[in-house]
């Protein structure tokens, strides 16, 4: 009796969640994967085949605008590294208690308002008739106005702001878990600063390095906002593509394609990253 | 387990169905500006039994919707006219107009007539006109007076200080400016594949020459009103909205003609109130609601006197912009056959990829 009390419990718990993996994410990548091999051969008539991946791979511009779109977001994953790091250590080893979740808290205020307003926030201050170019001209550095928005290094800003917490939170945790004493211990046995920080702090930190890496390598190959609004004319993103297939061309077949190699894609990068750095999913991100 | 799975599907299923729309609700799905609150509330003193939904949309977005539901889950719909003959031949999205629930006798009959062959399948009419505005450029002639024409967009007097839409409407007017038709390629995929070569070349030749490319109307207006763009391709609706608040920037019809569009009256294939439906159509059309809608959308509608229905504000920045030589040479964007939309879609990513 009580074991089939405690089952059913268990079972009434997860099931919202089983049902929120099944409906919400299984099935529709199911779904997606079945478009994506359905190849249109005239109006409403469809056949099976690889002929969309063939054609992602005869056009240049698209697997061009996926390679830069991963590049991209491999620049962006690691200045969030280089930036989150030290905020990271500061908040988590550093700060005193009291001001600790008042730090966190004002790294938190930004996921507050909207993608869209953030975006928006850097138009304002870096159009050309924007607050900077004001500014610059005001204290007389430059004599005309001058453009920041519409490239790629507005792009990478706009990205990094946007996912730079992502980065903090996993690192904050795991370094919060880190013993004074191993530190100590480190300096008197004579290590330097570099040492101490190379072979103490960077291996305890691994794992939530590698979880904030996974996290905003994902979220900036994955956002659509940023890099449209802030994004030049020569800046193409591979979701504008993927957005472009399914509205504006009603080519369903080509955005289920571009979507599964986004997914491929990614993941097949984040696991070389697990291969490169000697961790796994299971040490890192499922860690205990 | 089976069982409990299968009930709580079933819940969620009820809970669905439950919180869809009843029969007195209509759906509307259409444009950002083409239900002013103000208009809703009058059609809804008169029919007190129904209730207006709206969805703010756009073409691609509507058929997309409608697509991806077949047809249902609203009950009218306003897409343009070039958009419906093709999208309903592939997809099956529309259902025929009852003409006679229609009062078509208040509609300008050279619009009329122009929606009914574009979007008639089989002897089925399936759009009738509502609002017609149309496409050109847009200058701020302190700083550039001497625009005509699409060709401006690239003339390098006006280097980094020009944008334009990356759509299909930018890909017609500069074949337009470079002396080719269009529209009279569309039977023939080789020869519009040659010209969409040539305007690719020419717009990707023309990169450096713009500032950026605009996605909206307000993107578009803070571009326009704050002087970093002084010649763009625009909406002449958008135009005139900017008139309003500096009369420097004026819609130009560019000289080898404005790109005209029509957006209509539709009803998807799975809407269930059509009656609501046709109410709504009827009811926009009246001479009273005529000038709050145009207020409310900057375009002009579909009835005989349609400009002068305008509010004055509107009518003045009308009349800055066309004069009847310019009226007499709009063209109308002819409907496209399916395929070509694919071709146009490599074509725009070729010129956003280019560097």
């Amino acid at each position: 009796m009580r074991s089939d009390a405690a089952r059913l419990s268990l079972f009434l718990l997860m099931a919202p969640f089983a049902l929120w993996i099944g409906l919400l994410i299984v099935l529709p990548q199911i779904g997606i994967g079945y478009v994506s091999l359905r190849e249109k051969v005239g109006p409403g008539e469809y056949t099976f085949g690889l002929g969309n991946y063939l054609d992602f791979l005869g056009e240049p511009i698209y697997w061009n605008t996926l390679l830069r779109t991963a590049w991209m977001s491999i620049l962006v994953t690691i200045l969030a590294l280089l930036i989150g790091f030290p905020i990271a250590y500061y908040i988590a080893k550093i700060a005193r208690a009291r001001s600790k979740a008042a730090l966190f808290l004002l790294c938190l205020v930004p996921l507050w308002v909207s993608d869209l307003v953030r975006a928006f926030g850097w138009i304002v201050l870096l159009r050309e008739t924007g607050l900077v170019s004001g500014l610059l001209q005001g204290t007389g550095l430059i004599g005309e106005p001058v453009e920041l928005l519409y490239n790629d290094v507005t792009v990478v800003i706009g990205l990094v702001y946007t996912v730079v917490l992502f980065m903090i939170v996993p690192l904050v945790s795991t370094l919060d878990g880190m013993d004074d004493a191993m530190l100590e211990a480190g300096y008197n046995l004579g290590g330097s600063r570099f040492t101490v920080f190379r072979r103490i702090i960077l291996p305890y930190a691994m794992p939530g390095i590698v979880a904030g890496c996974i996290i905003t390598f994902m979220l900036a190959a994955g956002s659509y906002l940023t890099p449209i609004l802030l994004g030049g004319k020569n800046s193409s993103w591979f979701t504008e593509q993927i957005y472009s297939q399914f509205i504006t061309r009603y080519n369903w077949e080509a955005g289920a394609t571009f979507g599964v190699l986004l997914l491929g894609f990614t993941s097949l990068v984040v696991w070389l990253g697990l291969k490169l750095t000697g961790q796994s999913l299971a040490t890192t991100v499922a860690k205990e | 387990m089976t069982r409990t799975f299968t009930t709580l599907l079933a819940g969620t299923a009820l809970g669905l169905v439950a919180s869809a729309a009843s029969a007195d609700t209509l759906r509307l799905l259409t444009w950002g500006s083409y239900a002013p609150d103000k208009v809703i509330e009058m059609f809804e003193a008169e029919n007190p039994d129904i209730d207006v939904e709206v969805t703010f949309s756009n073409n691609e977005e509507m058929i997309a919707k409608l697509r991806a539901t077949g047809g249902s889950g609203y009950d009218l719909a306003q897409p343009s006219h070039d958009r419906i003959f093709s999208a309903q031949q592939e997809y099956n999205i529309y259902k025929p107009l009852d003409l006679s629930q229609i009062d078509t006798s208040v509609m300008a009959g050279n619009l009329l007539d122009g929606v009914k062959a574009n979007t008639t399948i089989d002897g089925e009419v399936y759009a009738v006109p509502h609002q017609w505005g149309t496409s050109g450029i847009m200058a701020n002639m302190k700083e550039a007076p001497d625009v005509t024409g699409w060709n401006d967009l690239c003339d390098p007097k006006y280097q980094g200080r020009t944008s334009m839409r990356l759509r299909r409407t930018i890909l017609l007017g500069t074949a337009f400016g470079m002396g080719m038709n269009p529209f009279e390629l569309y039977g023939d995929k080789d020869a519009y594949q040659d010209m969409l070569d040539q305007v690719t070349e020419k717009l990707i030749a023309c990169k450096a020459n713009i500032k950026t490319y605009w996605t909206g109307g307000d993107d578009l207006q803070g571009l326009m009103m704050s002087g970093e763009v002084v010649v763009s391709e625009t909406w002449d609706s958008t135009a005139f909205k900017i008139y309003n608040e500096n009369p420097d920037i004026v819609f130009v019809p560019p000289e080898t003609g404005a790109l005209a569009w029509i957006d209509t009256f539709a009803i998807p294939r799975g809407g269930e109130n059509d009656d609501a439906a046709y109410k709504w159509i009827n009811f926009v059309l009246r001479p009273e609601i005529v000038t709050l809608m145009s207020n409310s959308t900057g375009a002009i509608a579909a009835v005989p006197n349609g400009i002068e229905l305008l509010p004055d504000d509107k009518r003045a920045a009308v009349a800055a912009a066309f004069d009847e030589d310019d009226l007499a040479n709009l063209k109308f964007f002819a409907n496209i056959p399916a395929g070509l939309e694919d071709m146009e879609g490599l074509a725009l990513e070729r010129i956003k990829a280019a560097q």
